[in-house]
């Protein structure tokens, strides 16, 4: 098929519209507001509903009544507005709900910046609410495959009835690229015999709750929950490397910073740095044992890890999974900031400077 | 094709769906128009993106002896939806060339309605810019809809075509020869002509042969990769 020119908003509507959505709940905040704009001009069409709630929080709710009731709900937001639905989603995680959830990141804390940021990492895959659960979080790094995990998330989401996040920086969102819509990989699902849809029939009433007052039975939705994320971990996890066969420098990046990093190698290289790409594409679960193996070749001197954040929140992943056996520097900017090829490339000599 | 030819009035309104790259168009035209010995501004009048505006090129336009015209400093990079007040200069100074970048649609569009008895005095003319690759614009229908809800927004006639048909990096000839397809169907329909097509001075030695004429451009809207 032939390429289209695509705003990665656009993109993510449009996706989730051609992965069967039936509902979008969402509200607007920049850089996301497209996703609501497209979703409401062409979800209808589409013979799908699209709601303007009257808040992020009314929005997350909203995806949780229309999962229980089995159809393909979706909400989007960017970093204030994901902080409002936390609840939302601890609920969603506990009452085992399929849904997708999509924050295009811009700079925080607080209100922040409507300029891209990545600091919403440790909320979205540590779980920003309360209790023990998580969500697979999904790191697209540029528009074509934004198109394509967007798709793919209601599939995971259905399969392992969960929440499943698709976390992309603001550039992401606002930015125009060439991309094809090509088939995606489908998934045998299991039917939706749970959903709250009406009776049919069946001899017991289906209950969508996240309320579990006997301990036990808590207890036992939390032991499940720890086999199907053990399940996940399994099964889920994502990766992708550049250069990585020989380099002495090993950057770690996701979504915005990664692009960067690709220009940064190949300006590296030229000046006879061997550096290299990690780039995590699931976030959780979090690529552990690759980048772990990859960090105790012998010819990987230094790791840099870059973030648009200030202090660094992949970071942490990054040094359980090289444990200690070789050093880690850090390049972050935060507020809106994205750091610069140029940057880039003065970290990553000064890193290799420092280890050697 | 020089940016003369293209702004044979003294100002310049561009206008188009969003993601055509009515920016990157408009911010060729008004460094052309500046190298060309011109006095010229170009006001930044985009409320509907948050990113990839013309005041993010502020360095490179005023370097180039271009007036930016765009929101106050405090709001640069916020998604205020205001029109700065300096707007009048370029509508009243009669000495100045203007080139105006609006945002993307009619939504984009809007921001110009309020100045339309101000412009409509004024020698102006207002450009539509095309790019084939656009889902939203690919037909010839869809593409006449847009630019008729602009002009209806904005109450002024569109005069020019612009084919700025591309696939960022990607772009190829064969791109801008079906953008053009796409450009002289709407003109027939619409009876507005096709005033050029835009094209990287690497593509212009495939596009011998095309009907209007080719304005060269250069990427300035570049993404921190690029």
């Amino acid at each position: 098929m032939a390429k289209e020119l695509w705003k990665g908003n656009e993109a993510i509507a449009e996706a989730a519209i051609r992965a069967g959505c039936d509902c979008f709940f969402g509200y607007p905040i920049t850089p996301q507001s497209e996703v609501p704009e497209y979703m409401s001009s062409h979800l209808p069409k589409a013979g799908g509903v699209f709601v303007q709630s009257e808040s992020e929080v009314a929005a997350i709710n909203m995806v949780y009544g229309a999962a229980g009731a089995g159809m393909r709900a979706m909400t989007s937001s960017s970093s204030p507005g994901i902080s409002l639905k936390q609840e939302g989603i601890t609920y969603l995680a506990a009452a085992e709900l399929p849904c997708v959830i999509v924050n295009v990141m811009r700079g925080g804390p607080g209100l922040g910046t409507i300029q891209p940021g990545q600091g919403d990492y440790f909320q979205a895959t540590r779980g920003g609410g309360n209790g023990d659960y998580r969500t697979v979080v999904l790191a697209p790094s540029n528009v074509q495959e934004t198109a394509d995990f967007v798709q793919e998330a209601f599939d995971i989401a259905d399969q392992y009835r969960s929440p499943v996040v698709v976390l992309a920086d603001g550039l992401i969102g606002q930015m125009m690229e060439p991309i094809e819509w090509r088939p995606v990989p489908k998934r045998q699902l299991p039917a939706k015999d749970w959903a709250a849809c009406g009776k049919k029939g069946r001899d017991h009433t289906n209950v969508i709750n996240s309320l579990f007052l006997n301990p036990e039975e808590c207890d036992a939705l939390n032991q499940r929950l720890t086999v199907k994320y053990a399940e996940i971990e399994k099964n889920e996890v994502r990766w992708e490397t550049a250069l990585c066969q020989d380099a002495e420098v090993l950057i770690t990046a996701y979504g915005t910073p990664a692009r960067i990093a690709l220009t940064a190698l190949d300006l590296l290289r030229e000046q006879g740095i061997r550096a290299g790409l990690f780039r995590p594409v699931t976030l959780w679960p979090f690529p552990e044992k690759a980048l772990g193996e990859i960090a105790a070749e012998p010819h990987v001197k230094v790791i840099l890890d870059v973030e648009m954040s200030s202090t660094g929140q992949m970071l942490d992943d990054v040094r359980l999974a090289v444990e200690g056996r070789k050093p880690i520097r850090y390049l972050g900017h935060a507020g809106g900031i994205m750091p610069t090829v140029e940057e880039m490339i003065e970290a990553a000599k000064t890193a290799l400077k420092e280890a050697q | 094709m020089t940016a003369a030819g293209i702004c044979t009035h003294r100002l310049t309104i561009v206008t188009g769906h969003y993601g055509t790259g009515k920016t990157e168009f408009a911010v060729n035209l008004a460094l052309s128009l500046a190298a060309e010995g011109a006095r010229v501004a170009l006001a930044d009048l985009d409320n509907v993106n948050p990113y990839f505006r013309p005041r993010e090129r502020k360095a490179l336009l005023e370097a180039a002896g271009v007036r930016l015209i765009a929101t106050s400093q405090s709001c640069l990079d916020a998604d205020v939806p205001a029109v700065p007040a300096e707007l009048l200069a370029v509508l009243e100074d009669r000495t100045l060339r203007g080139v105006l970048d609006t945002g993307g649609d009619p939504v984009g569009a809007r921001a110009l309605a309020r100045f339309q008895p101000k412009i409509v005095p004024e020698d102006h003319q207002l450009l539509y810019v095309l790019n084939a690759n656009r889902p939203e614009v690919r037909t010839v229908e869809s593409a006449v809809s847009y630019l008729r809800a602009i002009e209806e927004t904005t109450g002024l006639a569109c005069s020019g075509l612009v084919n700025n048909t591309h696939l960022c990096g990607e772009t190829t000839p064969e791109e801008i020869r079906r953008g053009a397809a796409l450009a002289e169907a709407v003109s027939r329909r619409t009876n507005i002509p096709v005033l050029c097509h835009t094209a990287e001075a690497r593509l212009l030695p495939g596009l011998a042969g095309l009907d209007a004429p080719v304005f060269p451009i250069a990427i300035h809207m570049k993404k921190p990769w690029e």
